[in-house]
């Protein structure tokens, strides 16, 4: 791996400066008023924002009724086909974002191969996943313009699943990361990846959408892949480091 | 080191240039490197952010000045970049709020210790208590909505502990303004320092202002529009000490000595040998700026600079824990408050003011809220057997 993790001076903890935490903790002690903890002002102010918030957002009215509309919306009858569209938008977007997630990796790696000479990661098999979740994001595509759904809406749950994975790609995005940082922050996007797809299953089938789950179930055996790869190399790297002969130790 | 600002002319104007390579610099490390070093970045992002605002104001009110400052303003603004862009991105919205505190305390109590004038000495006292509550309700927040230490940040070297109420902290408008200092008889140093401490206040106002919305969090949200608010009333006050007389280039050049005297004062202190070469590299250029406005005020004003300006830039300010002087104003004058440009006791405060504070409260106080029972431990408060087990 690239980058190893070594000792330096890391001066986050009280343990770097003894004399000054010690100030710090005998005055934190002396000098804020003795109170139990206590966090019913916050449960209290929080619950009255809970209260009086709006949504995130609505999933947009198909714009056309087509015939293919038409059926699917005669087979979910009686059920809430805004549930399935939210997924559906939900999946797109992750997928679409997996894609430049997996660009960014790539770079990342084809960079480290010039600085050292080889590739931390097969660079093909990167290639080959990032071109499934590219497959994988126009399967959804297609199956949204098939329902007569908008696929360049961003639906509400789409959103909120981009920001949950906000955190991944800024970890993925820093120059200073290692493979095996980056690595960890894939694993988690893949983990969530692997039971969403379960999921949006569940609920093709619930809506009576067979012809789609079967695709669906296509896409994640080949996520299943990808995890399964993505942990194999995060476990390689982290235990390369762990391994590794420091050389400052001797 | 002595700087005199008659005998050097610095880096000539031309000269200043930056390729985009270098305004996106490598960043500190936020683990390692020490928390001196974040703290002069963001004071200096904040000392060119605001010669960038002056600059802009003057060229919509002077014609003759317009080209001069154009060029100059380019300068400073890609300084700010090369400045701000040694933060890494690793750095969360509440962490590098901790670090904009640590500069409001440590800045502002070093500055207050090294002012000559009396009056001026005691409003960097009274607004240093003010910020250092706000760093013990932020760290509430931080340890409470993140599960993190603000010490990772702080390293130590600044307290955490309630100071003046934030909550009490609301203020009449009129209770903001202070005297100013008289640009006949003060002495250069006030000057410079007036300049630094409202820089530093503006672009946490501006800071605040900016990424208080993108909180999900609702307490969060309201506390950054609460302590927002603080900081315009910061802005305000530190403004007003500044003689509005001055003429424009007389506030120019002072700003241009400022920006020199702060570059140089934190060369003096860096830790960290890259980043003490751009404070370096940044003197010299703000030397090329000072050279060139001292003509312009020669031309236009036909007057000497040397009636404004000192022979030499004064001592650098120093950047170490001020712990004790903080303490030490924390038992003398937390009970202080403002009637008009006075300090009054607590029991004297202006209605006015009280009046104000009541209806801005009535609905709530995210201040309150966030910090109730908040005692700062290192490791966060989870470490607390009381705090477990709630």
């Amino acid at each position: 791996m690239e980058k190893s993790t070594e000792m330096g001076m890391n001066r986050t903890g009280i343990a770097m400066s003894p004399i000054h935490s010690k100030a710090m903790i005998s005055g934190s002690q002396q000098l804020t008023p003795v109170e139990r903890p206590d966090g019913q002002a916050v449960k209290l102010m929080e619950r009255q924002f809970i209260e009086n918030a709006g949504k995130v957002g609505s999933v947009p009215v198909p714009g056309t009724l087509s015939g293919a509309l038409k059926t699917a919306m005669e087979k979910m009858t009686g059920r809430n086909p805004e549930a399935l569209l939210n997924k559906m938008g939900e999946r797109l977007a992750f997928e679409r974002s997996g894609v430049r997630l997996y660009e960014s990796m790539i770079r990342k790696c084809e960079a480290v191969a010039t600085l050292q000479g080889a590739a931390p990661l097969p660079l093909d098999e990167l290639q080959h996943i990032r071109s499934e979740e590219l497959e994988h994001f126009r399967l959804l595509k297609t199956c949204m313009t098939d329902m007569g759904a908008d696929p360049t809406a961003q639906t509400p749950d789409a959103d909120v699943s981009g920001v949950a994975a906000s955190g991944a790609m800024k970890v993925i995005a820093d120059p200073r990361t290692s493979v095996a940082q980056c690595l960890e922050a894939l694993l988690m996007v893949e983990l969530a990846d692997n039971a969403a797809w379960e999921l949006l299953i569940a609920l093709s089938e619930q809506m009576g959408m067979d012809s789609m789950a079967d695709d669906f179930r296509q896409a994640l055996k080949q996520e299943e892949t990808h995890v399964r790869r993505v942990r194999d190399w995060y476990e390689q790297a982290v235990m390369a480091d762990a391994g590794r002969e420091n050389a400052a130790r001797h | 080191m002595t700087v005199n600002l008659f005998d050097t002319q610095g880096t000539p104007l031309d000269q200043q240039k930056f390729t985009l390579r270098e305004l996106s610099p490598p960043p500190i490390s936020k683990l390692d490197d020490d928390a001196f070093t974040r703290v002069r970045i963001i004071l200096m992002n904040g000392i060119e952010q605001q010669a960038n605002r002056f600059q802009h104001l003057c060229a919509q009110m002077n014609e003759a000045l317009r080209e001069p400052l154009a060029r100059i303003r380019r300068v400073e603004h890609h300084q700010q970049t090369v400045v701000n862009w040694l933060l890494s991105g690793d750095h969360s919205p509440i962490e590098t709020t901790i670090a904009y505190e640590q500069v409001a305390i440590e800045v502002t109590a070093a500055i207050a210790q090294q002012e000559p004038d009396d009056y001026l000495a005691q409003v960097y006292r009274y607004g240093l208590l003010e910020d250092f509550d706000h760093m013990y309700r932020y760290s509430a927040l931080l340890d409470r909505v993140e599960g993190k230490d603000a010490n990772n940040i702080l390293q130590s070297y600044t307290d955490v502990i309630p100071g003046r109420p934030t909550s009490d902290e609301h203020r009449h408008p009129h209770d903001d303004l202070r005297d100013h200092y008289d640009r006949a008889t003060a002495q250069p140093v006030s000057k410079l320092n007036a300049l630094t401490i409202m820089s530093g206040e503006y672009q946490t106002r501006d800071y605040y202002m900016n990424i208080g919305p993108t909180f999900a969090d609702p307490v969060a949200r309201n506390l950054y529009a609460e302590i927002a608010s603080i900081e315009e009333q910061h802005v305000t006050q530190y403004g007003s000490i500044i003689d509005p007389n001055e003429t424009m280039l007389e506030k120019w050049m002072l700003y241009e000595a400022n920006e020199a005297y702060n570059y140089y004062s934190c060369m003096e202190a860096e830790t960290n040998p890259r980043v003490k070469a751009i404070w370096e590299r940044f003197l010299d250029y703000e030397l090329g700026h000072l050279a060139l406005v001292m003509d312009l005020f020669k031309q236009h004003e036909r007057r000497d600079p040397a009636e404004i300006l000192p022979q030499a830039l004064p001592d650098p300010i120093a950047y170490e824990s001020q712990r004790e002087f903080v303490r030490e104003t924390l038992k003398r004058e937390i009970d202080l408050r403002a009637a008009g440009t006075a300090f009054v006791d607590k029991a004297e405060e202006s209605g006015d003011s009280l009046q104000y504070r009541e209806h801005l409260n009535s609905e709530g106080s995210p201040s309150d809220a966030v910090a109730a029972g908040y005692m700062w431990q290192p490791g966060t408060e989870l470490g607390n057997d009381a705090v477990r087990a709630a």
